[in-house]
This record gives structure tokens, C-alpha cells and sequence, in this order.
């Protein structure tokens, strides 16, 4: 293992993409991004690393500059959160249907109103059908691998999708952790300068973002999420060559005491990690829990899912985003929409907590294990709301 | 003496021969806008990359899998032309620096209709320009949102009948004046600001050539005749940009680095507003007195301008 240094994660994402070589970053400072934003600023002033960073005056035009300038051939990176990332929305899928690749990194956090500047998911799951690739990240280290390898995945001629890195807002953004960073001579190798399909030159004029008919719409629609469920093959591949060369192992779906349990937790971002913990207690007092984390949520690794979860009694699915006046959390409503006619599968409990920045601890998870046992049906239920 | 001062107006030999937007362009019979973008175009030359907004530019130019579009070209969305131009500049210039593109000045421009520019896209532009990007701005104003059926903008003059600013018994059409655009450009300090008109092809050519020598942000706002919203006419296009600047409607102008100077010929007096209102349908519901305030607007306006080409100095 190499030297680890204690830094801020947010500080951390910044240096890690400081390492990929970017060729412009297109930014507007949001909380609890800031740190990223702050961090490149100073990366790039200080003339660590040879890029344009453009100041914009709003997330809608960060994403719209990082469009142009992909289609350049660039390499390009923004960051965002909330907010911000809502203003993008109508971009996002754009990006993705032009197959631009872009590498954002979102500081989940809470979406107005009231406003609220604390973590859950509110942020990136309305999002969901932008056609991005979207992974969640645990811990400062997965935050400094994933930034890294996200570039090599979207900018695979197999992929070309802008791709975003789920870092959860203060509870990750703002922690400070021992963290190991890779050379620059190792990201060298393990990232290659971007090769772009066609780019915007006037040696080869082409003409990018035209309107279609309703004759084609609907063929580019399906090729756009052909595309995205076809980058699985290159998420697995590049999170097994980082492996080989790093020694961390990457898994679309991450399991932890899952084999043989018969209740399931199933987290996505940082709380995996306050999971395991209660994991480890529930298991030392004899019960058969264990830990699914969804690592990758779109393309939904459907298969790996199933895999991990196979002869679980109960599934219990935690959701930090709400559908209002829906069937429940994005997750378990993802879940169970897939799991429909899976013979023999689990009872899904959907808690929906830790909204806007509430902790959710490890006696919690105990509580609500205990919770899902009583529960008869599948319906949603909020956890820990003082009525 | 006025013939040597004028030479240029008489050598339209001197245009470039070459078309950058195709025949084929599904534009309407008589449509300003397209004539603006093919002569500007022509001003432009080869090493330039587009950023285009949504719009009938937009619209008639490229429906998959068919392009008018002879230079590299970007669309994405309706207000974001100036930031996917930042983009795109930013781009250029990183990969310039870092030797992998070749090695020679390629000029980034973004263009918009009124309503992507004075509407909805006025924050990226105003971001763009602020921040000093090497872009040339255009906005072809065609006084409206054409593209979708001729609602108001807040480049609609006053008094126009658009179909959200009808020419109803209550409120005779729009109730504000045009937005200038051309004056926010130069409150940012953008070193080279001007209006043009393709009435004008040669000014025109010759502003949009200025600009692209501009070391930083340009904007050229060029005013563009448009009969179907306009309900006029097809043929009386030329005719009417002709009006407006003989009107002094909308006068021709550019200002170098703050300093105003006039590109049209200065007359005595101006002509009558009535002449440019009188063959355009959206104004036929004017009475004699609408004309007279309108024309008290466009002297005011025009005194104005007078004063600034008199007194800015340069900063």
C-alpha cells in the first residue's frame, strides 16, 4: 500500500481529477461542492495543471460550456449539487444524447424547499432518466478511484455518456479520512489521452445537435439507452483493470455478510459504511443480517443485484429520496418494478430517512431492521419522523 | 471625395464568392435572418466554429440527417448559445496550447435570435462576454419569437401586434420599447460592439471582419427582416431593412472599444417612421397619433445615439 495522507474529500475528488490531464472545467460554486470548486481553482491558478478553468455564471451554463467544449475533443469536468444540478436538467440529457462525454462530480444534497443544504439523494434521482451513467461512491478513497476511472469509462468509444460521481454532500464531501492517491505516472497509464469520435474543427466540419423528426426520434431514443446499457461492459472491464493495477476491487453491486443472510440492508453512498457497522453488531448477536450496496445505479446492474440478493428472505431498502404521491423511494420502486416476477424473492421494505442531512446511526439501522420483521406489506414508510 | 470614402459600398466583387450555408435551407421566401447568417458567414470564412441556439436558424438548417451547415457547428439548447461558445473557446484554446489540435487561430462564434439573446439566453450572454471569452456574438433580431409562432419578445418594438402582444381594443399591442441589447454589450465593456443589417451586406461583412480580429468578446446585433412575422410582403425585405435604417429606426452603428461612431450616412433629417410602420401588417392597426408618438420615440432614440457618437470617448 502506498503513503496515505489525511485530507478532505472534497479537496481529495479535486486532486484526483487534477491527475487525469483535464482539459477545461466549467464550475459554479454550490454547498457543499464548494471545496471541489475551491480546490480546482487553486489546482489551475497555480498552474499545477494546464487547463481552462471557466468561472460560469450559473449551472445551467457549466453544463452547457462542458457541452462545448467535449464536443472540442476536451477533456472536461464540472461539479455540482442540488440546486445547481436542477439547473442543469435540462441539459443533462442532451449531453448524454449527443454522446458527449463529461465527468461531473454531484455533492448530493437536499432539494428545495424549504431549502435545506444537507445530504440525501433528492438531488440525483430526478435526474434518473437523463441517460447518464450515474455511481454512487462510500468513502474518500472511492471518491479519488471512481473520479479517476469515470473518465476512462465515459470516454470509451464503446460508451461516449457523460458520467456522475454521487459524492454524499458533508457527510463525505466535508470528512477527512486517511486516503491514498495513485502517481501520476500510474494515472498516466491507466488513463490515456481522450480519442475523440468527431470533434468540432474546421479541418473536419461536422455538424452536431440536429433536430429529429418524429420518423427518427424514437430511433435515437433507443439507441441512446442501448448505449447506456451496453456501458455496463466497460464499467465492469475498467473497474477490473483498476484493480489489477491498484488492488481495489470495484463491484457494480457490493455485498458485505450477504451470503447466507436472511434480511438484507440495501444502502447507496456513504451510509454503507454506518451499515456494516450494524451489520457486524446485529451478526454478533446471533442474527442473519448482511449488506447490499448499489455502487452503480444507471445502467441499473439488475443481474449483479439478483445475484447478491438471492435466498434473502427480506430486503430492506433505503431511501434518501422521496416520490411524492408515488409508489415510494426511487430505489425500492426500481427494485420491485425488476424483481416482479422473480419467483422466491424477497419481501421489499422501503424506508425512506436520513432526508436533508438527518443521521442516520447505526441503532437506527438496528431499529428498522427490527421495524421490517413487523411489517406486513410493501407499502413505503418514512423512518424516524417525529409525528 | 465621397466616392474614395464610399468605394467599398460600390465593390461587392470584394465578397468572398464562397457559400458557408448551403442552398437548400428551409428558410421562409424573403427571410432577412438567413441572408444575415449567410453574409456573416462570408465575413467569417473558414476557421470558425458555431454555437447555435434554438430557433428558426436552428430549425431550417438541420434536420437530422441533413445539414446547411458547411463550417463545424454545435446546437444544443435555446438559451445556452453563449455558455456552449465559452465551452467551445475554452476547448480550443487547451487543446491549442497543448499541441493537439493544430496550431492556428479558430474563431468561436454563438448565434441567437432575439429571444435567446434578450430573453432567455441574456444570462449566458451577459456570463460570456463578462468573462472575456475570444467569441463573436450575434443576435439576429427578427423582433420576435418566429420560430414559434411570432409571441413577443423584449425585442419587440413599440406597438407591434405579436400573437401574445395582439393589437386588441384594450392594449393596442407591445406595451414596452425594444431592449437594447447592442447598449448592455457595451456596458460589459465588450471592446467591439455594432449593429448591422444584411439591407447593408458590404457594412455588414466589414463589422463581422472587425470583429473577428478582436483579440476577446464581440457582439454584432443585426437587425433581420422577417415578412411572415412581420405580415408584409416577401419581396419588400431588402426594402424594409432599408427603412429602418433610413428611419432611424434602427440605426447602423458600432462602438470600438466605448467609442460611437455612425456607419450610415448621416442625413439632414431622418424619413418619415410612417414610411417603414405603413407596409408592415403588424403595425397596420396604428392611428395617425401612434405614428406621431412612435416617431417622437425614434427621434428621441436617435438624438441619443447623436449625443453618444458626440461625447463617448474611447475608455
Amino acid at each position: 500500500m502506498g503513503k496515505r495522507i489525511g485530507m478532505e474529500v472534497g479537496i481529495a475528488a479535486a486532486e484526483a481529477v487534477a491527475l487525469c490531464n483535464i482539459d477545461v472545467a466549467a464550475v459554479y460554486p454550490i454547498t457543499p461542492q464548494s471545496h471541489i470548486a475551491e480546490h480546482m481553482a487553486d489546482i489551475i491558478h497555480d498552474g499545477r495543471i494546464d487547463a481552462e478553468f471557466i468561472t460560469v455564471e450559473s449551472e445551467h451554463s457549466s453544463i452547457s460550456a462542458c457541452a462545448g467544449a467535449s464536443a472540442t475533443g476536451a477533456r472536461v469536468y464540472t461539479a455540482t449539487s442540488s440546486q445547481g444540478l436542477m439547473l442543469m436538467h435540462e441539459i443533462l440529457p442532451i449531453v448524454s444524447a449527443m454522446r458527449l462525454p463529461v465527468v461531473m462530480g454531484n455533492a448530493n444534497r437536499a432539494v428545495s424547499g424549504p431549502l435545506n443544504i444537507w445530504n440525501d439523494h433528492g438531488d440525483i434521482m430526478p435526474q434518473r432518466d437523463s441517460g447518464w451513467i450515474c455511481l454512487f461512491t462510500e468513502n474518500g478513497q472511492e471518491v479519488i478511484d471512481l473520479s479517476i476511472m469515470a473518465f476512462k469509462i465515459a470516454e470509451d468509444p464503446e460508451v461516449m455518456l457523460p458520467c456522475v460521481v454521487n459524492i454524499d454532500g458533508f457527510q463525505l464531501t466535508h470528512m477527512i479520512e486517511p486516503l491514498e492517491f495513485p502517481t501520476q505516472a500510474q494515472v498516466n497509464k491507466f488513463l490515456p489521452d481522450r480519442k475523440p469520435y468527431a470533434t468540432l474543427h474546421p479541418d473536419n466540419p461536422v455538424t452536431m445537435g440536429c433536430f429529429n423528426m418524429p420518423d427518427i426520434f424514437t430511433e435515437t431514443m433507443k439507441a441512446k439507452d442501448t448505449a447506456l446499457w451496453n456501458s455496463k461492459k466497460t464499467i465492469v472491464k475498467v473497474f477490473s483493470e483498476w484493480g489489477k493495477q491498484f488492488g481495489r476491487k470495484y463491484n457494480v453491486v457490493e455485498t458485505y455478510k450477504a451470503k447466507d443472510a436472511e434480511t438484507l440492508i440495501l444502502t447507496m453512498g456513504s451510509m454503507g459504511e454506518t451499515a456494516s457497522i450494524a451489520v457486524d453488531e446485529m451478526r454478533k448477536a446471533g442474527r442473519k443480517v448482511g449488506l447490499v450496496k448499489l455502487r452503480l445505479w444507471r445502467p441499473f446492474p439488475v443481474e449483479e443485484l439478483r445475484a447478491a440478493i438471492k435466498g434473502a428472505k427480506t430486503l430492506i431498502v433505503m431511501d434518501r429520496a422521496i416520490s411524492f404521491g408515488g409508489a415510494g423511494g426511487p430505489v425500492a420502486t426500481e427494485i420491485k418494478s425488476f424483481l416482479f416476477h422473480d419467483k422466491g424473492r424477497p419481501r421489499i421494505v422501503d424506508f425512506l430517512m436520513g432526508l436533508g442531512g438527518r443521521d442516520v446511526t447505526v441503532e437506527d439501522f438496528i431499529a428498522m431492521v427490527e421495524r421490517a420483521k413487523k411489517k406486513k406489506d410493501e407499502t413505503y414508510e418514512y423512518y424516524g419522523v417525529r409525528e | 471625395m465621397n466616392t474614395v470614402q464610399n468605394f467599398e459600398i460600390f465593390a461587392p466583387k470584394l465578397v468572398d464568392r464562397k457559400e458557408y450555408f448551403s442552398a437548400g435551407h428551409r428558410a421562409c421566401q424573403g427571410c432577412g435572418e438567413v441572408l444575415a447568417l449567410r453574409l456573416l458567414l462570408k465575413g467569417l470564412g473558414d476557421d470558425v466554429v458555431v454555437a447555435n441556439a434554438t430557433g428558426c436558424m436552428e430549425i431550417v438548417s438541420s434536420a437530422y440527417p441533413q445539414t446547411a451547415w458547411l463550417n463545424p457547428y454545435i446546437h444544443v439548447a435555446f438559451e445556452n448559445a453563449a455558455a456552449v461558445g465559452s465551452g467551445v473557446e475554452a476547448g480550443l484554446k487547451a487543446l491549442r496550447r497543448k499541441k493537439k489540435i493544430a496550431d492556428r487561430d479558430v474563431k468561436t462564434i454563438a448565434i441567437a435570435g432575439d429571444g435567446g439573446t434578450a430573453d432567455i439566453g441574456l444570462q449566458a450572454l451577459s456570463g460570456a462576454m463578462e468573462r472575456g471569452h475570444d467569441m463573436i456574438f450575434f443576435c439576429l433580431d427578427n423582433e420576435a419569437y418566429m420560430n414559434t409562432g411570432i409571441q413577443r419578445s423584449s425585442a419587440t418594438p413599440f406597438m407591434a401586434a405579436t400573437t401574445t402582444s395582439p393589437a386588441g381594443i384594450a392594449i393596442p399591442g407591445q406595451r414596452t420599447g425594444k431592449k437594447n441589447v447592442p447598449e448592455i454589450m457595451v456596458a460589459h465593456k465588450v471592446p467591439y460592439v455594432a449593429t448591422a443589417c444584411p439591407s447593408y451586406p458590404i457594412d455588414l461583412i466589414n463589422k463581422v471582419k472587425k470583429a473577428k480580429a478582436v483579440k476577446g468578446p464581440a457582439y454584432i446585433h443585426i437587425f433581420s427582416m422577417c415578412p411572415t412575422g412581420w405580415r408584409c410582403a416577401s419581396e419588400i425585405t431588402i426594402k424594409l431593412g432599408r427603412l429602418v435604417v433610413e428611419t432611424g429606426v434602427f440605426p447602423l452603428y458600432e462602438v470600438e472599444n466605448g467609442k460611437y461612431r455612425l456607419t450610415m450616412e448621416v442625413p439632414e433629417k431622418l424619413r418619415p417612421v410612417g414610411d417603414y410602420l405603413k407596409p408592415q401588417g403588424r403595425f397596420r392597426h396604428l392611428k395617425p397619433s401612434d405614428i406621431e408618438t412612435i416617431q417622437e420615440r425614434v427621434n428621441r432614440e436617435w438624438e441619443i445615439l447623436l449625443n453618444k457618437v458626440e461625447c463617448m470617448q474611447p475608455w
